[in-house]
């Protein structure tokens, strides 16, 4: 497979599971809203929302300091100057997509053209007409069309593995930075830990992955800290932890290896980061520092990133 | 060159009729037609254009607003050719083919034919699409035009004329085979009664052609590959629906690099060596090193691998000038020099305003000739004298005056017109047609080709660029 289709295959995947956590984080914010006034000398939560992407530059460039919420849903989904927002990843999915349409079945392809139609769609409609979560439920159902469309007809060949390749790195990394928010931008100080406020916005977190009720089902109800720490980063079950993505990434790595009949720099890397989350312990992680712990993990797995750029994506690895 | 406007120009042909009489390829298409209501029609019509969007055929238009990708207008009564006619134009299209390689192989070697004194040096070695940087090379099989379109329009029962050669990178082959597919697909008993030639050996052909052309240092099966300059290109469709149906690599030129004597394509298993490269980039963006150094979209160091043979290039750089308008007045006179044989195919008389005297004729007539730029294409900068009026062609004279030997003229031809579905029922409108020749070990020309139709009345450009449309182009079997 040329180089350039593999990368066009993996941004594919990249830009539509971002699309999707804008649209989640969106979620979120719009819920924290929903919460009484935290009072005076605490960071809005639109503004920790804008920090978790890392847009809140770009934010206040174009619509100023203040944080009002019909422009935080202009940046994030209909502003395509911002490469993170709904539009503008969609926009990105479909150029590639248009690229390497023959390495793509019809079905995904339509699914693929059809968000980006109904996007136009919505561009066109008056805002006020369109309700928040309308729109936040409509992103994430595109994109797993998307996804289901791939998963029901795409051959299980290597393009099939590098779109999973690009899932699973953009997910860690979507969730070790939610997770990463949540515990340091968020909160506004210690002292909040375990309060009532506390609480709700682990609860938003948990809605923002999609995952209260899996977490009710998994955990008994009782929120703490450790325990949703533990959820996200190292339950095997919940497809959006730190171990399932990094296993993901394994196990469509070792497909290709399999497949081209040589391993590279990248499926090591792989084995060490599942590893070593494999072998994690909660209470490992908070003596680390949640922190830290989430700092060091997004710098490894976008080392893996590079490694897998290295080795397959730039063809000229021997 | 002689006022050849005689009676047998001034009359458009209707290719359905023979004098009053229906002739016979289209007995079952006109009942067809009468038979079809006009709301199965139009429920016909938006099918074949949702099969069009649904194949993703479009051609993008990118810098003039609006949505990208725009479709070929496409008209569903198909033009059809009997046997008989087809067999002598394939004779024609095949001799002229052969004709144009010879003279491109000629010109990079000995010259033989300048030297002859049967086509002007000038024309040919200070012709802008003369490439220097490939002068004494020869490419495997001699071949340097693999795809020949050769636009040919009709002007009676008997007269076939050529318009124009185009050697380098005809466009439009995606439409001819398209068109038939989802001809067959909406109306298929027609098929059934009509014995119809099928065309989709076109690919099969195409990567037999472009495998034949491998350079010497190729063993074994060689690595083809179309090379795109990519997806904003307007014939991006049609590069990569090619490439599908070859089952080889679309690539641009960032997925190409040279090293050592040979070129490489980057793959997810490392680099792998190409062989044969189907290029549908221009000569002037090949390779940065050698012609133009601002291009980003060709292979830095391509042409020294071309040259020492370790890669093909099909078209092979060069083939341009064959295909030049000052060129094409000596077609006939290349078919006659290289294979001893008449010209099948009639060139359509041409006045060349570099020669004083036919610019004196020019000048004269202005009003019933058209006017082209030598270079020009796409239908752009031409003057239909008989439809301008006169402020257009003194402006047009003024300029003519000035750089004549950018000019040709020939005589407005009646091209002859196709029944074609309008809002009213059936109506004529004027055709033409782009058959694709392809030369490599043998000469090959699938039965078939892309009709272009000028869809509004009494309009004589067909090209999609100004109301031009597409019509699916039937050769009975034998």
């Amino acid at each position: 497979m040329l180089s350039r289709t593999a990368a066009n295959l993996y941004w594919i995947a990249r830009y539509l599971e971002r699309a999707e956590t804008t649209a989640r984080l969106l979620d979120v914010g719009h819920r924290n809203t929903l919460l009484p006034s935290t009072g005076g000398g605490f960071r809005n939560e639109w503004a920790a929302i804008l920090q978790a992407m890392g847009a809140a530059g770009r934010f206040a460039e174009k619509f100023g300091t203040e944080t009002r919420q019909r422009d935080i849903e202009t940046f994030l989904v209909f502003d395509l100057d911002n490469p993170s927002s709904v539009g503008a990843c969609l926009s990105a999915a479909r150029e590639n997509a248009r690229i390497v349409r023959t390495a793509l079945t019809t079905q995904v392809w339509d699914a693929i053209n059809g968000s980006w139609q109904e996007f136009r769609n919505l561009q066109r409609r008056e805002r006020s007409q369109i309700a928040l979560p309308d729109l936040t439920d409509w992103a994430t159902r595109v994109t797993a069309l998307v996804r289901g469309a791939i998963e029901a007809t795409q051959l299980r060949d290597d393009g099939y593995h590098f779109l999973n390749l690009g899932y699973a790195l953009e997910r860690a990394d979507n969730t070790a930075r939610l997770l990463d928010v949540k515990y340091y931008v968020l909160l506004p100080s210690i002292s909040y830990v375990g309060s009532g406020l506390d609480t709700y916005q682990w609860t938003t977190l948990l809605r923002a992955l999609s995952a209260h009720r899996a977490y009710n089902w998994a955990y008994g109800g009782e929120l703490t800290a450790s325990r949703i720490a533990h959820f996200l980063i190292l339950n095997r079950l919940f497809p959006r932890s730190l171990l399932s993505c990094a296993g993901l990434a394994n196990e469509s790595l070792e497909h290709l290896a399999r497949g081209y009949g040589r391993s590279t720099p990248a499926q090591e890397a792989a084995r060490h980061l599942l590893a070593e989350l494999a072998e994690a312990k909660v209470e490992e992680v908070f003596d680390e520092g949640l922190h830290e712990f989430l700092t060091r993990f997004i710098a490894e797995n976008a080392g893996l990133g590079q490694a897998v750029h290295d080795a397959y994506l730039t063809g000229e690895a021997r | 060159m002689g006022a050849e406007t005689g009676a047998a120009m001034s009359e458009a042909f209707n290719e359905m009729y023979d004098g009053g009489a229906l002739r016979a390829p289209y007995r079952a298409l006109e009942t067809w037609r009468r038979t079809m209501p006009a709301e199965l029609r139009a429920l016909k019509q938006t099918e074949a254009e949702a099969l069009f969007r649904r194949f993703g055929i479009t051609f993008a238009v990118y810098g003039e607003g609006g949505d990208p990708d725009r479709l070929m207008p496409f008209d569903m009564f198909p033009r059809v050719f009997t046997a008989t006619e087809w067999r002598r134009l394939e004779r024609g299209i095949k001799q002229r083919a052969r004709a144009l390689n010879a003279f491109l192989a000629d010109i990079y070697d000995r010259g033989e034919i300048v030297r002859a004194g049967r086509i002007p040096a000038g024309i040919v070695y200070c012709n802008e699409a003369y490439e220097i940087a490939v002068a004494g090379h020869r490419p495997p099989l001699g071949v340097y035009s693999h795809i020949v379109g050769i636009d040919i329009v009709r002007t009676g029962p008997e007269e076939f004329y050529v318009l124009e050669d185009n050697c380098r990178t005809p466009s439009g082959v995606s439409y001819m085979l398209e068109n038939r597919e989802i001809m067959m697909r909406m109306f298929p008993q027609l098929f059934q009664e009509m014995r119809i030639a099928p065309v989709d050996g076109y690919a099969r052909l195409l990567k037999r052609t472009l495998a034949s052309a491998a350079p010497s240092k190729c063993a074994g099966d060689p690595c083809i590959v179309v090379l795109t300059p990519g997806p904003y290109n307007s014939a991006y469709y049609e590069h990569s629906f090619l490439a599908d149906l070859m089952g080889v690599e679309l690539v641009e030129g960032q997925d190409l690099f040279v090293e050592g004597d040979f070129v490489w394509m980057r793959t997810t298993e490392g680099p792998q060596k190409v062989d044969v490269i189907y290029r549908r980039i221009d000569d002037a963006f090949l390779d940065p090193l050698c012609f133009r150094p601002d291009s980003a979209l060709g292979v830095p160091g391509l042409m020294n691998v071309y040259r020492s043979g370790g890669v093909s290039i099909c078209s092979a750089p060069g083939a341009g000038v064959a295909d030049d308008k000052a060129v094409y007045v000596f077609v006939p006179e290349m078919i006659r020099f290289y294979l001893g044989e008449e010209p099948l195919l009639s060139n359509v008389p041409t006045w060349r305003c570099s020669e004083p005297d036919d610019l004196a004729y020019v000048l004269a007539h202005l009003d019933e000739l058209v006017v082209k730029e030598v270079h020009g294409s796409g239908g752009y900068g031409m003057l239909i004298g008989p439809k301008a009026d006169a402020a257009t062609r003194e402006a047009f004279a003024a300029r003519l005056r000035e750089s004549p030997a950018n000019y040709i003229a020939q005589p407005t031809l009646a091209l002859s017109s196709c029944p074609t579905f309008v809002d009213e029922g059936v109506a004529p409108r004027h055709v033409d047609l782009r058959p694709f020749c392809l030369v490599g070990e043998t000469v090959e020309l699938v039965p078939g080709g892309l009709t272009r139709v000028a869809l509004t009345e009494g309009s004589l450009v067909v090209n999609s660029s100004q109301g031009g449309g597409v019509k699916d182009t039937w050769v009975i079997a034998e």
